[in-house]
This record gives C-alpha cells, sequence and structure tokens, in this order.
C-alpha cells in the first residue's frame, strides 16, 4: 500500500540498532515511536500474501468492554484512546495523511432482553473490578440511543453509550504510518520474513531472511501469529492464536452515522463496515461464510433500516491474533536479552499507546513498570 | 474514441441517458453502450466532486456507477441495456432514506 522506496536512500547498516520483525500496524507503530532515539531500524514484513489483521481490520479505538480480568489493560486502553489526537496530529503534520480520527463516543446496540441482561452484567463486573479506570457509561433505552442515532431501528431496545470510544480509517492509519517510516529514513524491507534468529556472544541479533542475514542490536517481535514460532528462538514464550473475523463492506451513501457503533460504522468517504464476528476457525482467512455474513447483515439492518437498500460491494474474512487470555503481551527474553515482544489483538486502539508509551521503552531497552502487567510470566503461574 | 467493429449488426435497443434518448445494440452493457455514444465520464465522486467513467467494464473499479430507472450506484458494465431503461448520471453520494 505504501510506495516506500525499494533502495533506501539511508545507507543500510552493518549492525542496526533495531531489528522489528512485522511490518503491520503493531510493528509500524513500534518503529515510528523508537525513531529517532535510535537512528538505524529495520522494518522487516512479508510480502503480499500474508496473515495481515492490519488491512482487514474494523479500525475503532474502542475502550468499552475491554478489561474484564485485567483491569491493567483498561488502564492501558484508555491511555491509549488519550493520546490518539497527538498521533493523529503527528502523523497529519509528518504525512499529511488525515488518519480520520473521531472520538466522538460509541455505542453497543443490544437487540434483546436477554442481550441487553447480559451486556449490563458484564459491565457491572467489569467496572467492579478492584483498580478498574474510571471513565462514563451508561446503559441507554431505545429513545436515548435514538437521539444519537437518527434512523435507529426499533429493535434496537437498548445500548451501552460511552464518551471514550471513538474509529479512525485504519486503512489511512496503516499509510500514514508507513509514509512516516519512509520520510525517517526506516528502512521497510517487505518480502523479508525472518526464518532463523540467533544472538551471537556480542549481543547482536542476526535474522535470517530470503534476501539475506541483517544484524541489530535490538529485536523486536511484532509479527502477529507468527510471533509464537519466532519467539521460540529467543526464549519467547508467545501464546497466540487465530480469531477469524468477518466484515461486510457497503456502498458509498450520503453520510448518516457519525457514532461508531462495535457492530456498524460509516467511513469518513461514506461507505460502511458491517463487523463484530469471532470464530475460532485456524488459520482459515480466505474463507466467508454465509451463516456469519447473513447474521451480520440481518443485525446491521435491524440496528439501521435505512441500509435494506444499500448494496454490499465485499466482504472479507481476517484474522486476529488473540493470546491466551484475550490482553497483550509485552516482553523482553529471560534468556536473549535485547529481545522484545509486543502483540495484541486492537492494533488501532493501541496504536497510540504502542508509539508513544511502549516504543521509547523498546529504544531505552527495558520495560517499565506501567507495562509490567503484560508480561508472559502471567501464563506460568504454578497451578495450586 | 470507441467505435463499433464493421458488420456487428443486432437489434436495437432505446434507453434515455440523462433525458436524452441513446440507441444501443441488444447485448450491450449500459457502460458500453455509453462509450460508443461518446460519454466517458458518467459520475462524479463520492469524495472529491471528480468526474469518472468506466474502466475496468468487468465489475471490480466502481468507477462506472449509474443510476438506473431509479436505483443508484448502479454498475454499468454489468448491466445489459434494455428497452426503455432510464439512465442518469451518478453525482456524488447516493441518497438514504434517513
Amino acid at each position: 500500500m505504501a510506495h516506500a522506496p525499494t533502495r533506501p536512500a539511508r545507507a543500510r547498516p552493518a549492525v542496526y540498532d533495531a531489528l522489528v520483525v512485522g511490518g503491520g500496524l503493531v510493528g509500524c507503530a513500534l518503529a515510528y515511536g523508537m525513531h529517532p532515539a535510535l537512528a538505524d531500524i529495520a522494518v522487516l514484513d512479508e510480502g503480499d500474501i500474508a496473515w495481515r489483521a492490519s488491512r482487514g481490520n474494523f479500525g475503532l479505538v474502542w475502550v468499552q468492554s475491554k478489561g474484564l480480568g485485567m483491569p491493567a489493560y483498561a488502564r492501558w486502553t484508555l491511555h491509549s484512546a488519550g493520546l490518539w489526537p497527538t498521533l493523529a496530529a503527528r502523523l497529519l503534520e509528518e504525512t499529511g495523511i488525515d488518519v480520520q480520527l473521531r472520538q466522538p463516543g460509541g455505542l453497543f446496540p443490544m437487540l434483546s432482553d436477554a442481550e441487553t441482561q447480559a451486556r449490563v452484567k458484564f459491565m457491572q463486573a467489569l467496572h467492579g473490578q478492584p483498580d478498574m479506570p474510571s471513565y462514563p457509561w451508561k446503559l441507554l433505552d431505545h429513545k436515548e440511543a435514538a437521539e444519537l442515532v437518527p434512523g435507529l431501528g426499533p429493535a434496537v431496545q437498548h445500548a451501552i453509550w460511552s464518551p471514550v470510544d471513538g474509529a479512525v480509517n485504519p486503512l489511512k492509519l496503516f499509510r500514514a504510518l508507513h509514509v512516516a517510516l519512509a520520510r525517517r529514513g526506516v528502512h521497510y524491507l517487505p518480502r523479508c520474513p525472518a526464518t532463523t534468529i540467533t544472538q551471537g556472544d556480542d549481543g547482536v541479533f542476526r535474522v535470517t531472511t530470503p534476501q539475506g542475514v541483517l544484524s541489530g542490536r535490538r529485536l523486536v517481535l511484532a509479527a502477529g501469529l507468527n510471533n509464537r514460532a519466532l519467539g521460540e528462538q529467543v526464549g519467547l514464550d508467545v501464546p497466540v492464536r487465530p480469531q477469524r473475523g468477518q466484515i461486510i463492506a457497503l456502498e458509498r451513501t450520503r453520510r448518516l452515522l457519525d457514532i461508531p457503533l462495535n457492530t456498524l460504522r460509516q467511513m469518513d468517504e461514506g461507505s460502511w463496515l458491517v463487523a463484530d464476528s469471532q470464530e475460532e476457525a485456524g488459520f482459515e482467512d480466505r474463507l466467508v461464510g454465509l451463516p456469519v455474513l447473513a447474521t451480520l447483515a440481518e443485525r446491521a439492518v435491524l440496528t439501521l433500516p435505512a441500509l435494506r437498500d444499500v448494496r454490499i460491494v465485499r466482504a472479507w474474512s481476517a484474522l486476529r491474533i488473540m493470546s491466551a487470555d484475550g490482553f497483550p503481551i509485552y516482553q523482553e527474553s529471560p534468556t536473549h536479552p535485547g529481545a522484545f515482544v509486543a502483540t495484541c489483538h486492537s492494533g488501532v486502539t493501541l496504536a497510540a499507546a504502542h508509539a508513544l508509551e511502549l516504543a521509547p521503552m523498546l529504544a531505552a531497552g527495558a520495560l517499565q513498570p506501567t507495562v509490567s502487567a503484560f508480561t508472559n510470566r502471567r501464563f506460568h503461574v504454578q497451578k495450586a | 474514441m470507441f467505435r463499433r467493429l464493421d458488420g456487428t449488426a443486432g437489434t436495437t435497443v432505446h434507453l434515455t441517458y440523462e433525458g436524452r434518448p441513446l440507441a444501443c445494440r441488444e447485448g450491450d452493457s449500459v457502460a458500453a453502450a455509453l462509450l460508443a455514444h461518446g460519454h466517458a465520464a458518467c459520475r462524479d465522486t463520492v469524495v472529491g466532486g471528480v468526474p469518472r467513467g468506466p474502466y475496468c467494464m468487468m465489475g471490480v473499479c466502481y468507477d462506472c456507477l449509474v443510476t438506473i430507472d431509479g436505483q443508484p450506484n448502479r454498475q454499468a458494465c454489468m448491466t445489459r441495456v434494455r428497452e426503455g431503461m432510464v439512465v442518469q448520471r451518478q453525482s456524488g453520494p447516493r441518497e438514504v432514506a434517513p
């Protein structure tokens, strides 16, 4: 998507300050944030065919509903949402690309009493946790929700509203990060997947790729689902699995919906996305399925009946990167100092925290206590 | 820009484009008929209001959108001409009932 120069303007150093394995939203946000503290950075990416969540996602900057079981994740998410305007402004200034950040609040619609009861119970459990950060949220009845969403279908009996939610255009975000990296002289290396990784006695990492061996003093694994296998090579246990989501895109229409729903949004240029399916389907990202798509479409039309006449232009599936408990993993290797892993399933929401908070830690070479909750040691607690 | 191949006859089909009669040939797509009559642009884009017209002729580029018989955003290249069809330029985003 980004037209990074094939021959980097900056000479390739014998040893990079950092090698970032993975050119998706996580890897790009981290490389962006590590520069210029580290001058020589390379981002190693796969080619066109990859499990590329960064090109298949929905683009929400979403806070409500996150963090049950780990309030630190809710805090990190809320923090990122708060940092997002800074990231968006910097990208606009550096690249001229407006990633279309809007944070007008967000709605989670419920289409039955059973859904409402389950959701309210969930939200009460979420916000009843000790150490849960406090932010406003409210259960709206149909009339209150319809004031926020003109034309809301009568089937939407209730909705959870929170003013902290929002959305960006995820493709513009991806492009802006790539353009910013290219302008800063960070080397983006497509068709350059890491195969083997070793660390020498000098502490330098040597990453073998189809295009030769690259060396770096620091290693950041941001390779999504490939982090599991790559992590094993540097003593990092990264329990991630694919979770498939399907999205339907509708044709462009005049503007109708300013507030994003977790299931439905209208993009800045008028097209619509319908989403929020979750399937455990292994690594199969080439299929879409009628049962899921039909359900998504039906719920979208119930939510906003005006969409009944609006045509579908395409549908796709993509793979979320889910850790064993669904929360991010940020960890330095205990056996290979200087090797880090960063993985999450919310590369858009967390892009600001990754670029502005996590990346400086990686550049400095030490994770700070603010992200200590995301250690992979939480998976290794001895069962009593 | 485009001209029909010699010796390819066919039944004439009549439609209107922007209120004016347009004689087409049976089997034409709406896009082909428009191009044959020199209408290179048939829509104005949603974002920038820029004129665009049929490009890929196979249903993937969505640059040939027109309104057909009152239905907005129809792909002209994927729609066969029909007697009496009413075709209009697609200007900007389609309307939706609120």
